[in-house]
């Protein structure tokens, strides 16, 4: 159906959430140093943008990768509901022993939504700001990203 | 390699339905998408072409001559324009992000002789797009 031609779906997405960029690895002023005001023990917060591209073929009878509702709503349980208005810190347990930087959030991210059932993910793209973003795509350095 | 993009808008209405579903099925599947006097949306369609810069221009290929073909095979085509019933491309098929990016790629393609197609990326919504490169070409650089 698709002849030689690849399709992905985009999706954005929305949540709010405090961080602090702070390890025990490091003595406080290594901290300081290394994280800057990010490092704030009170933490301050960000309105992240979440890019999530799926892909696979295109269902001749819908026109579809995948029907947004069902991936509206799998976002919304994995991702959503866990993060929005939440402390990255305290919250989510993948941040427990890890620094929530925008890079380990991509991959937090890709690893609760690479289960998606009815199409492939390929790439997550974080937006900490409007000035900067990250993205991720998985381990696989032969895959989607040569 | 360098890769160009042009950016273009354009406004249509759409509405999804599939006849040889029931009533009941086209509005559980596509929602209020299925509204039987259609929506419309603001697209914007960013078309990347990759090549090596001409050594005496400068140029990968001439950013005017992209536009016009942009604006014969896209904008005269689709702009303020019925997908479902006014695009002959589109017939037959739910006029999504996911096909209308794949007829766009196949307008286009053709037409561009100088450097080659590389990404199509059509957005029905800020929030929403479909991306379309040949299969077997990877996704890096499409930022």
């Amino acid at each position: 159906m698709n002849g030689a031609l690849k399709v992905e779906l985009g999706r954005r997405y929305r949540f709010s959430a405090s961080h602090r960029l702070h390890t025990s690895h490091l003595s406080e002023e290594e901290n300081s140093r290394v994280f800057g005001k990010c490092s704030n023990p009170y933490g301050h917060g960000h309105n992240y943008v979440v890019e999530v591209c799926v892909s696979g073929d295109v269902d001749p009878a819908t026109g579809m990768i995948a029907n947004l509702a069902d991936l509206d709503v799998f976002v919304q349980r994995q991702v959503l509901d866990e993060f929005d208005h939440k402390s990255l810190n305290e919250d989510v347990p993948g941040f427990r022993n890890r620094v929530p930087t925008t890079e380990n959030v991509c991959i937090e991210i890709f690893q609760r939504l690479k289960s998606f059932p009815k199409a492939k993910l390929e790439r997550i793209r974080v937006e900490e700001t409007g000035k900067n973003s990250f993205e991720y795509a998985g381990d696989d350095l032969e895959g989607n990203r040569p | 390699m360098v890769l160009i993009t042009r950016k273009i808008e354009f406004s249509a209405s759409h509405l999804y339905h599939n006849p040889s579903f029931s009533a009941e099925e086209n509005r559980r599947i596509f929602g209020k998408c299925n509204n039987p006097h259609g929506h419309g949306h603001n697209y914007t369609l960013e078309v990347t072409v990759a090549g090596e810069p001409d050594p005496v221009t400068g140029m990968v290929l001439d950013l005017k001559e992209l536009k016009e073909i942009l604006e014969r095979e896209v904008m005269q085509r689709m702009d303020h324009r019925h997908l479902n019933y006014e695009v002959p491309e589109l017939a037959g098929q739910i006029p999504t992000c996911e096909n209308i990016a794949q007829v766009i790629w196949r307008l286009l393609d053709p037409n561009i002789t100088r450097g080659r197609l590389h990404h199509v990326r059509l957005y029905e919504s800020p929030d929403l797009f479909a991306d379309c490169f040949r299969n077997g070409a990877g996704s890096a650089g499409k930022q």
